[in-house]
């Protein structure tokens, strides 16, 4: 017989899973990551993977402080996130984030060392949150306005503002340094505390995580309830529909980045204001770049990207730790992040399609 | 039918999407030298058998036999293997590169790549079958009959002898229709089996040797051509009986409702599109557009609904008591600020009128997100307008909550004219309004226009089908080159007159 075989496995696309069952595939893509990461963990450092795994714990959970720390990474991450996401619902890939908090960051500083001790306290930090939000906004809207006129193409253009950002950053650093010739500024009014962001009872970040609560509940009902978010997402789909139904397409980019851009702003404001109280040109962290990442894994829906932020957070954090505790080298932490990570975004494969193996000979006999 | 040879057999062909069996056990021959017309109504399953054929779905179960010896058929590789060939709607060519360049990609061949051998054999293909094609010239360059061409030539080239051809006429002028089925012709002629989807009975008719059809995925049966008839076909593809003709009332009190005084449109690179166009539309009438695609009937009704630049004219919105307001210079929301009622049902339903990715109850909401109290939008109204549509027009959809880009065209069409007939308009312009539709959803169309008709709204109906806007229209306005070539009544027109018009300016005096 000549007949040739079919192939040993074809994939086609599934049906709408239920939620258990989709949630049950990330569990099961997690359990595996672990698994791996264990074995990766035995065979490169001979050490026990459950100790690794309890250290990580201990690095993101371990005490009061390092929760506080956690929950204030993943404010500053998920404020960035949500910054970048109605720019992407609209298909307007702003990867300037970074630039942009440089910006609300540089602002706020430069609020606090020029009026800081000059003026009271409460007016300086309004100027303070003015100044972010402007400042950030201005940085995005640049990109908007050449894209919306000229059309041209945004993700080069918001990259090369975050340079800009990083070198003006890089300037005022040596006007402002502190002492002269030391190339930092340090902590500013280190003292009078003049322009730090109000403490709320003895919780130093507690205010940042509810600013960005507030933020993250607002942004949800933005994009899904309200006519600008329904325009910003009929602009991202098509263009064309857009002007078809009267939608001013200039006016909804320009409005969106502006919106992007002081939401960035806000991060930045946040970055100097309640946490460093100084600017570096390296205060976001390429955190402009990992919150693409989080919209991305969150499908640009606001109340999931704070599960994405927890979890690249937790991972960093984790990493970070069992590096110091067990002496290893920095990369063996991102090995253990990018395998999981590797299988978390792996298994949406498996829940959009599924694989068809081969049926066993017997079995096409059966049905033949 | 004793003495052909099967090319191909399919046996018991399944194919499933999730829960939806796209073919159940289909049972399908396909002979040397025959052309099969395949039918079927908009999502009945063509596409995806052909489509499992070269090799683009694999089936989860059947059987399929080539020249008598079962193949798997893994790849568009291994269709082609099998000589085995499918032109696309969407054509799948490389702009920048030539004709040549195009057919030749892709191939693997010993030795160096021999454009001028290539070219020499392509004009070879050419020359045997009556095709006309310069292999030098770069795809940009070429008109849609001339890329098609190209596709054809391309498989041709691979060595196919079973050719599928996916709705090839639908983008086609009569004319290049004309060569195209002389071509098809002389292939069948050499041997060559050739499947061919289409929508259009009388294209079936006049090409076809045989009739296959299917109804939900299920094959319902096959018959020659010259034993059967368009009315027969249709009710075996919709499963009952379906009166064919459309009904054509008189006009009830024709009132000038849309004038276009001397419109005149260019291109963004200059190119006249419209030339001192002048015509009235009435309330209670259709009046057709017709003319050779790409004769200035988007830019039209783009100028119409506010969305074309415009160099010079005017357009007048006449309202009953007389007063004119000029649409000229606004754009759609302000033609809608200004109290006129237009609705436009665009020739890109995907790509204009509808989000694909949204949802029937969003894309409602396209019209009337603006109504919603202060910052939000109002969503229960649109989704109740959404399940009326679905049931007053039976869209067939799993739910409201379904993306409209995986409706099959014909409900999609229902959607997007559905929402524009809903905000009951006083002008309703459609473009193409019936392209790709199978015919039981296309009369459902023609019904809902007439409808609108009745209710005194002025339709501006743009078609390519002749015979369809013969016997809808009023009035019919003949485009040529962006002029307007006359305008003439409906009732009495002959395709041949309107055809003339088309063609020439006027119509061609020296024949009368």
């Amino acid at each position: 017989m000549n007949k040739q075989k079919t192939p040993l496995m074809h994939i086609s696309k599934r049906a709408a899973l239920p939620w258990y069952i989709s949630w049950g595939i990330r569990a099961a893509a997690i359990i595996l990551a672990l698994i791996v990461c264990a074995i990766i963990t035995t065979a490169l450092t001979g050490l026990n993977p459950l100790a690794v795994y309890g250290t990580m714990l201990e690095g993101a959970f371990g005490t009061p402080r390092k929760l506080w720390i956690l929950g204030q990474n993943i404010a500053i991450l998920l404020c960035i996130s949500l910054a970048l996401t109605p720019a992407f619902r609209m298909r307007f890939w702003n990867i300037g984030g970074e630039g942009q908090v440089l910006a609300g960051a540089l602002a706020t500083a430069a609020c606090m060392i020029l009026l800081g001790e000059k003026i009271p306290n409460w007016l300086l930090i309004i100027i303070m949150v003015g100044a972010s939000i402007a400042t950030g906004a201005i940085w995005g809207v640049i990109p908007a306005i050449f894209k919306a006129k000229w059309n041209t193409n945004e993700t080069l253009f918001t990259l090369m503002m975050n340079y800009v950002a990083t070198q003006l950053v890089a300037f005022f650093v040596i006007v402002w340094e502190v002492p002269k010739g030391s190339g930092k500024i340090g902590i500013i009014h280190q003292n009078s505390m003049a322009g730090w962001l109000p403490q709320i009872g003895s919780y130093k970040y507690l205010l940042n995580i509810l600013i960005v609560a507030v933020i993250c509940v607002l942004m949800y009902f933005y994009l899904n309830y309200t006519k600008h978010g329904y325009e910003i997402s009929v602009v991202g789909e098509s263009e064309r529909t857009a002007r078809y139904v009267g939608i001013k397409t200039e006016r909804v980019i320009i409005r969106t980045m502006l919106l992007s851009g002081a939401l960035c702003g806000v991060a930045g404001l946040l970055l100097v204001g309640g946490t460093d109280h100084t600017v570096t040109t390296t205060i976001a962290g390429g955190r402009g770049f990992t919150g693409v990442m989080v919209a991305w894994l969150a499908k640009f829906n606001p109340i999931f990207m704070i599960f994405a932020s927890f979890l690249l957070v937790f991972l960093d954090r984790g990493a970070q730790e069992i590096t110091t505790i067990f002496g290893l080298n920095q990369s063996f932490g991102d090995i253990l992040t990018g395998v999981i990570l590797f299988f978390i975004i792996g298994s949406e494969f498996f829940i959009s399609y599924k694989l068809n193996f081969r049926k066993r000979e017997k079995e096409v006999q059966e049905n033949v | 039918m004793d003495n052909m040879t099967a090319a191909v057999k399919m046996r018991n062909i399944t194919k499933r999407f999730g829960p939806v069996i796209a073919n159940d056990k289909v049972w399908l021959d396909i002979y040397k030298g025959e052309i099969l017309a395949l039918l079927g109504e908009n999502g009945s399953g063509k596409t995806t058998l052909m489509n499992m054929l070269s090799g683009i779905y694999y089936p989860d179960e059947g059987e399929i036999l080539i020249r008598d010896t079962p193949v798997s058929i893994r790849s568009p590789k291994d269709a082609f293997a099998l000589g085995i060939g499918m032109i696309h709607q969407h054509f799948k060519l490389v702009d920048v590169l030539t004709a040549t360049e195009n057919i030749v990609l892709g191939l693997k061949e010993e030795g160096r790549l021999n454009l001028d051998a290539a070219a020499e054999k392509i004009k070879a293909i050419c020359d045997a079958y009556g095709f006309e094609l310069d292999p030098k010239q770069k795809i940009y360059n070429m008109t849609v009959s001339q890329k098609q061409t190209v596709e054809i030539v391309k498989v041709l080239y691979r060595g196919a002898d079973i050719l599928i051809l996916d709705e090839p006429t639908a983008v086609l002028t009569p004319q290049e229709t004309d060569k195209l089925f002389t071509v098809l012709r002389n292939m069948r002629d050499d041997g060559k089996a050739i499947v061919i989807i289409t929508h259009k009975m009388h294209e079936v008719e006049a090409l076809s040797d045989r009739v296959a059809v299917l109804r939900h995925g299920h094959f319902v049966g096959d018959m020659l051509t010259k034993e059967t008839n368009a009315q027969e076909m249709t009710n075996m593809m919709v499963g009952h009986p379906v009166v064919l003709n459309i009904e054509r009332p008189e006009p009830v009190d024709p009132k000038p409702r849309i004038e276009v005084k001397n419109l005149t449109v260019r291109s963004i690179d200059g190119v006249l599109k419209l030339e001192d166009v002048s015509f009235t539309a009435c309330s209670g009438e259709i009046l057709g557009i017709a003319g050779i695609s790409g004769s200035g009937q988007k830019e039209l009704l783009e100028a119409i609904a506010g969305l074309q630049v415009v160099e010079s004219g005017s357009i007048s919105y006449i309202e009953d008591d007389g007063t004119r307001e000029e649409l000229l210079g606004k754009d759609p929301l302000a033609i809608a600020g200004m109290g006129v009622a237009l609705s436009f049902v665009p020739e890109d339903r995907l790509g204009m009128g509808l989000v694909g990715s949204m949802d029937l109850a969003d894309n409602m909401m396209l019209r009337s997100f603006r109504r919603g109290k202060g910052l939000f939008t109002d969503r229960k109204s649109p989704r109740a307008l959404a399940e009326k549509i679905v049931s007053d027009l039976s869209v067939s959809t799993p739910s409201v909550s379904t993306p409209v880009r995986r409706l099959s065209g014909g409900n999609v069409q229902k959607v997007l004219v559905g929402r524009e007939i809903s905000s009951a308009p006083s002008v309703l312009l459609t473009a193409y309004a019936v392209r790709g539709l199978d015919i039981n959803s296309s009369y459902t169309i023609y019904e809902l226009i007439n409808q609108q008709k009745a209710a005194g709204v002025a339709v501006i109906y743009v078609g390519e089908d002749l015979d369809v806007l013969l016997e809808l229209c009023d009035k019919i306005l003949v485009l040529c080159g962006g002029k307007v070539s006359g305008v003439i009544p409906g009732r009495g027109a002959t395709k041949r007159k309107v055809g003339m018009m088309m063609t020439r300016l006027g119509g061609g005096e020296e024949d009368e």
